[in-house]
């Protein structure tokens, strides 16, 4: 005699046929909990935290924004090492508009989203033949240049920047704008990469040429796959402008397009949730190993060679599967 | 033959390096034809399908398809046209179900055009094309990740990607390779069905036996250029052919 795990899928029935989920209070709850669960607990902790911690879930929020939009470029087959450059694209426009034309943030955040992104695109169009390393590559020297061409001619305010920047009305709507956006950004675009348009840009990922054999430009797919991962992006650089009322060359930084990879590799690669988690673990993390001084660094990065060495397939996968199947000890014969 | 021309190729040729993978082939293919395209390993058979179907740019030649030249357009504006191929390695979308392979040729504008401006289902209709090909309608294996599917399967799936996209012309690239007799056996009468509804067909193959059953028309490349054109029967009592093919008499004789 010897055990065996025995793995039994208990959502299969619910997933398999949508309306016998809204026969059963136990069969919805058992759907919407783990969307509205997150929801709420961000939402609760939000509110009760103080100042302090208040401004670290609004950057954490951004920080998930870049990571959902990594992670959407990456299942498009675009592996970015840049989301500096459409964080700082973003934050640029923004801060211009607001600088030189007295614009709100309530209408320069969304109009910096989409100019960036456009932007973005535009810069990255005469690459967007390249694939895996050599796309990444110049995603990683793009910010770089721009960042220097920023110091050499001192146009935006040069080195120093520009200050006096206007900030959203109220640190809660602040707080509360940020929260919308990543579960907006979340649920929007799951339900974008699940639909046969996300299923087209996963298919570019697999073998762009059976795409392409199939009619399919995948050069315009990517374009709109690039446009709307650097718009979310874009946002995030334009509401932090708003946030710290400051625009400056270090928002090219690196921290920019490495921390949404390792937020991505923590939570789960192409699952758009696990970024989110990711972040949420990371950026907090940070700030609590604060205290710590010089070790500081050399803690955080330990512990991110744990998770990706204990888990590599990712945190999210990981509890959904635990979430959706039983699990037991089973005795069987030799 | 009074069917209409489908594909024109005149003097079709490509060079990588010093090596001149296609030399100067024509050929004129016509409706509901079915062409088999045989030779020798790195006779420049899959260069060929790749210069029709606009994955290569010939550096000399045109491609005509139905009187219209594709040579020079990419890959996508040929398929839209109603150009299919398969591709020799069978790579699927790994991350999706069997099924959900489909739906990326079914997304295709082509398709939409076709149907008259509506997708449909295009899941249902996924289902229908895996069954046309052999895939057990009610099996659990249509929704299986592609990147589980045996061999067999991934290339039925490249006929049905072909066919998702209602092409004209179809050019299978070595469909039959790395199949069982019995897989062979049951695939041939999908592609009868094809002929019968009209498609027009060019097989590139090494499994002469089978093709040569199918054919109507056989074309010999060797080191690139067009050896011979015919009937099967016509091709294979060609002494250039067979020496090409299984080697010179005396070779044979020695191995």
């Amino acid at each position: 005699m010897s055990r065996r795990r025995e793995r039994i899928d208990r959502g299969i029935k619910v997933r398999a046929d949508d309306i016998y989920a809204l026969t059963s209070w136990r069969e919805m709850l058992y759907l919407a909990a783990p969307r509205v669960a997150p929801v709420l607990t961000l939402l609760v902790v939000g509110l009760a935290a103080g100042p302090y911690w208040q401004r670290v879930i609004m950057t954490t929020s951004m920080f998930a924004l870049l990571a959902i939009s990594w992670d959407v470029l990456a299942a498009s087959g675009m592996v970015s090492l840049g989301q500096a450059l459409f964080f700082g694209v973003g934050a640029y426009t923004s801060g211009m508009l607001n600088h030189y034309f007295g614009w709100s943030p309530l209408l320069t955040i969304p109009l910096a989203a989409v100019i960036g992104g456009a932007i973005s695109t535009l810069l990255l169009l005469p690459v967007l033949r390249l694939r895996g390393l050599y796309f990444a590559m110049v995603t990683l020297i793009m910010p770089l240049i721009i960042e220097r061409v920023i110091e050499a001619t001192g146009i935006f305010g040069g080195t120093e920047g520009i200050s006096g920047l206007a900030s959203l009305p109220h640190r809660l709507v602040e707080l509360l704008v940020a929260m919308v956006m990543v579960w907006v950004a979340l649920f929007g675009l799951r339900r974008l990469m699940d639909s046969d348009y996300g299923l087209v840009l996963k298919g570019i990922n697999d073998n762009d040429r059976s795409v392409m054999s199939a009619g399919i430009n995948i050069y315009r797919r990517k374009a709109e796959a690039l446009f709307i991962a650097s718009s979310i992006a874009a946002f995030a650089g334009a509401f932090m402008t708003h946030a710290y009322m400051f625009v400056g060359m270090p928002v090219f930084a690196m921290d920019y397009s490495i921390l949404p990879i390792a937020s991505t590799v923590v939570g789960g690669v192409g699952t758009l949730a696990g970024p989110l988690l990711g972040a949420f673990i990371l950026v907090p993390l940070s700030e609590l190993l604060r205290g710590l001084g010089g070790l500081r660094i050399v803690i955080y990065a330990t512990l991110l060679v744990v998770f990706i060495v204990g888990l590599p397939e990712g945190i999210f996968p990981y509890l959904k599967r635990k979430y959706t199947q039983f699990e037991r000890w089973v005795e069987v014969e030799k | 033959m009074s069917r209409p021309v489908v594909l024109e190729v005149r003097g079709l040729l490509k060079r990588y390096g010093g090596v001149t993978a296609v030399d100067g082939v024509d050929f004129t293919l016509h409706e509901n034809e079915v062409l088999g395209v045989i030779g020798p390993n790195g006779s420049g058979k899959t260069t060929l399908v790749n210069l029709i179907t606009g994955f290569v740019k010939p550096d000399r030649g045109k491609v005509l398809y139905r009187g219209k030249r594709i040579s020079g357009l990419p890959p996508y504006r040929v398929a839209l046209k109603g150009v299919a191929r398969t591709f020799q390695m069978a790579k699927p979308f790994y991350q999706l179900p069997a099924y959900k392979n489909l739906v990326v040729p079914l997304s295709s504008p082509r398709v939409h055009a076709l149907a008259g401006g509506s997708y449909g289902d295009r899941d249902a209709v996924a289902k229908d094309l895996l069954e046309e090909v052999g895939f057990e309608r009610d099996s659990w294996v249509i929704n299986k990740a592609a990147a589980s599917l045996p061999h067999g399967y991934l290339k039925r799936l490249e006929l049905a990607r072909c066919m998702a996209l209602r092409a004209d012309l179809m050019l299978l690239d070595e469909l039959f390779s790395g199949l069982s007799l019995a897989e062979v056996a049951s695939m041939v009468p999908v592609i009868d069905k094809l002929r019968s509804r009209g498609k027009t067909i060019i097989m590139v193959e090494h499994r002469l036996r089978e093709l040569f059953r199918i054919a109507d028309r056989v074309l010999v490349l060797n080191f690139g250029q067009k050896i011979a054109e015919g009937t099967p029967g016509q091709v294979m009592d060609l002494p250039a052919v067979r020496e090409a093919y299984l080697g010179s008499e005396a070779e044979v004789g020695d191995a």
